[in-house]
């Protein structure tokens, strides 16, 4: 072909376009410089922003793998919640056994006991995902309404087995040691445990960025979001994919369980399926399959819901809906709309 | 070019409710390349996508190479050599020309030569190597969907009109590099609405009509034969007129 013959040319996207694209980014920021005038203290500031970064950290960890899951299959999985409790379960169990350890005051044991109980529960929901896909959702591929009927059905199936194997009571657990007390910082106090939910939350985002960005894999899982079906075409076994993915995606649903459970110190059966509103709505926010959307949208709603419980405790409640109701009224198809082939 | 390398032997399809393909009898002979002509409408995309397993037959048999491949996964008739490139391109807009490339690489790392082939015969693949395949204009998109299709050498190449809406310069490029596709013992079976890019570059040709293929000759034999070309494609453009 003469390249004389045609020259090649870019569609250039037009500045205002690049800068609304970009936008989403901004509002983190945007919204914790709001907090500072609202709430006006800084030290008070730095408490909640840090404990709303903590809880939107924890709540990506749990919502990552369901909107992956959403875009990568098309698959509505309202069972989701059940990985967040067995892992919660599991984690609580193995720190339970640990107890020596995470009473102990060396901070390596106390790290040890923590890593164990994560490896745990991972380990569980993920091959508790892989039964999961292979019997309650492989048969209703392509199918919404079924879909959500039969995972939400595989909930209560969980909740009542945590019941069957862990007794309808919920379990307490202190935090190890090390993840006790807080850090302060000039006037602001801030817990341990929340600068380590945050720290492990932002390497979990940037690995995924890795992943997706720069790996064979990653790649399958980016062009099998946007048109699974010529990734088939083109030879690969999608659905062989989409099962790695949805285990992986339990795992970590799994790992948010036990950051959860020891952020609340408190575990139930019912904990999955309550932390599961805030996660759809994080879901919902980031644009169904978009990782980078659900991660600026849990930091949202995490920030959002520490300020107003701070500035008004019952706007509290609503404050997240809201948000949702504005951004969907912004960008009905989220912050990061992921494009899916026709 | 006289061994067949597919052939479909009464292939019904069934798409919901839709009875699309009626008993299609298709024979391609290796190497070369065989047209599949009608109006829209009349089952072409259909059955490329009935070939590579996209929708499954309901009846019939399509056998590449002497093997069955009626009842295999899409991936899996992949892999035995047959490259798609369908009507809508199956661009992936979120990743970069480079990274579309890479995943259609199936078997393992590009192979330099190959993709300086490739770069020769689409030069903007390697204009734009690095940008994002959706910022792309149509005729390159289209381009990046051949390219990809030819990436690893195939045994055969099933395009869905690949000059739709593009501009006749591209069209020309693209006959153009079909034909020099041609040469590499790769055989294709495109389907086309340009009869005068189909005649430039189809060796031998079929025309579906209503599910069904109605003629199917060498393409010399539809392009001396005026009557003929009258009464098939007369037919064809009336009922998509």
């Amino acid at each position: 072909m003469n390249e004389t013959a045609i020259k090649p040319r870019i569609e250039k996207v037009p500045l205002r376009e690049q800068v609304l694209q970009k936008l989403p980014v901004l509002l983190v920021p945007i919204l914790a410089l709001l907090g500072l005038a609202a709430i006006g203290n800084p030290a008070s500031w730095l408490t909640l922003t840090v404990a709303g970064l903590a809880m939107g950290m924890m709540i990506f960890i749990m919502a990552s793998g369901l909107t992956v899951v959403f875009g990568l299959m098309d698959v509505i999985n309202f069972g989701h919640g059940a990985f967040v409790t067995v892992g919660a379960f599991v984690g609580f169990t193995v720190l339970a056994w640990l107890a020596g350890w995470t009473a102990s005051p060396s901070v390596m044991l106390n790290l040890a006991a923590v890593l164990i109980a994560i490896l745990a529960a991972m380990g569980v929901t993920g091959l508790l995902g892989y039964a999961f896909e292979r019997v309650i959702v492989m048969p209703v591929y392509g199918e919404h309404l079924k879909q959500i009927l039969v995972t939400m059905g595989g909930l209560i199936v969980a909740q009542q087995m945590i019941h069957v194997v862990w007794g309808p009571d919920e379990l307490h657990i202190s935090r190890p040691e090390a993840f006790q007390g807080s850090v302060v910082f000039g006037e602001a106090a801030i817990e341990k445990y929340r600068l380590v939910a945050v720290a492990i939350g932002l390497a979990l985002f940037l690995a995924m960025r890795h992943v997706l960005k720069n790996t064979k894999v990653g790649l399958l899982v980016r062009a099998g979001v946007e048109n699974g079906e010529m990734v088939e075409a083109l030879g690969y076994r999608i659905r062989r994919l989409f099962l790695i993915v949805f285990m992986t995606g339990s795992a970590l649903a799994g790992l948010g369980g036990v950051m959860w459970g020891l952020y609340q110190e408190t575990i139930t059966a019912h904990m999955g399926s309550e932390i599961m509103v805030l996660v759809f709505i994080v879901v919902i926010i980031g644009g169904l399959g978009s990782v980078e959307g659900c991660f600026i949208g849990a930091l949202l709603v995490g920030l959002l819901a520490n300020y107003t419980a701070f500035l008004a405790p019952k706007v509290a409640l609503i404050s997240t809906i809201a948000l949702m109701v504005v951004i969907l009224m912004w960008r009905p198809q989220g912050l990061y709309p992921v494009v899916k082939a026709k | 070019m006289s061994d067949i390398l597919l052939s479909l032997a009464g292939v019904h399809t069934l798409i919901g409710p839709y009875h699309i393909l009626q008993g299609v009898d298709l024979v391609v002979p290796e190497g070369g390349v065989t047209v599949l002509l009608g109006r829209n409408g009349a089952g072409k995309t259909t059955t490329l996508r009935t070939i590579m397993g996209l929708w499954s037959a309901s009846q019939g048999e399509i056998r590449f190479d002497d093997h069955l491949i009626t009842t295999l996964d899409t991936p899996d008739i992949s892999r035995r050599g047959i490259a798609y490139v369908p009507e809508d391109m199956g661009i992936f807009t979120d990743l970069t020309v480079a990274e579309n490339m890479a995943l259609a690489a199936s078997s393992g790392p590009i192979d330099g030569k190959r993709l300086s082939w490739i770069k020769e015969l689409f030069p903007p693949i390697g204009t734009f190597w690095e940008a994002s395949a959706g910022t792309l204009s149509g005729g390159q998109k289209q381009m990046l969907s051949v390219a990809r299709a030819i990436i690893e050498p195939r045994r055969l190449i099933l395009i869905d009109e690949p000059t739709k809406g593009l501009a006749p310069a591209i069209i020309n490029a693209m006959t153009e590099a079909l034909r020099e596709l041609k040469q590499t013992d790769t055989t294709i079976l495109l389907v086309e609405q340009n009869f005068a890019m189909a005649s430039a570059i189809g060796d031998t040709v079929a025309v579906m009509d209503d599910g069904r293929i109605i003629h199917s000759a060498p393409m010399s034999e539809l392009v001396e034969d005026e009557g003929l070309q009258e009464r098939l494609m007369g037919l064809s453009l009336e009922a998509h007129q």
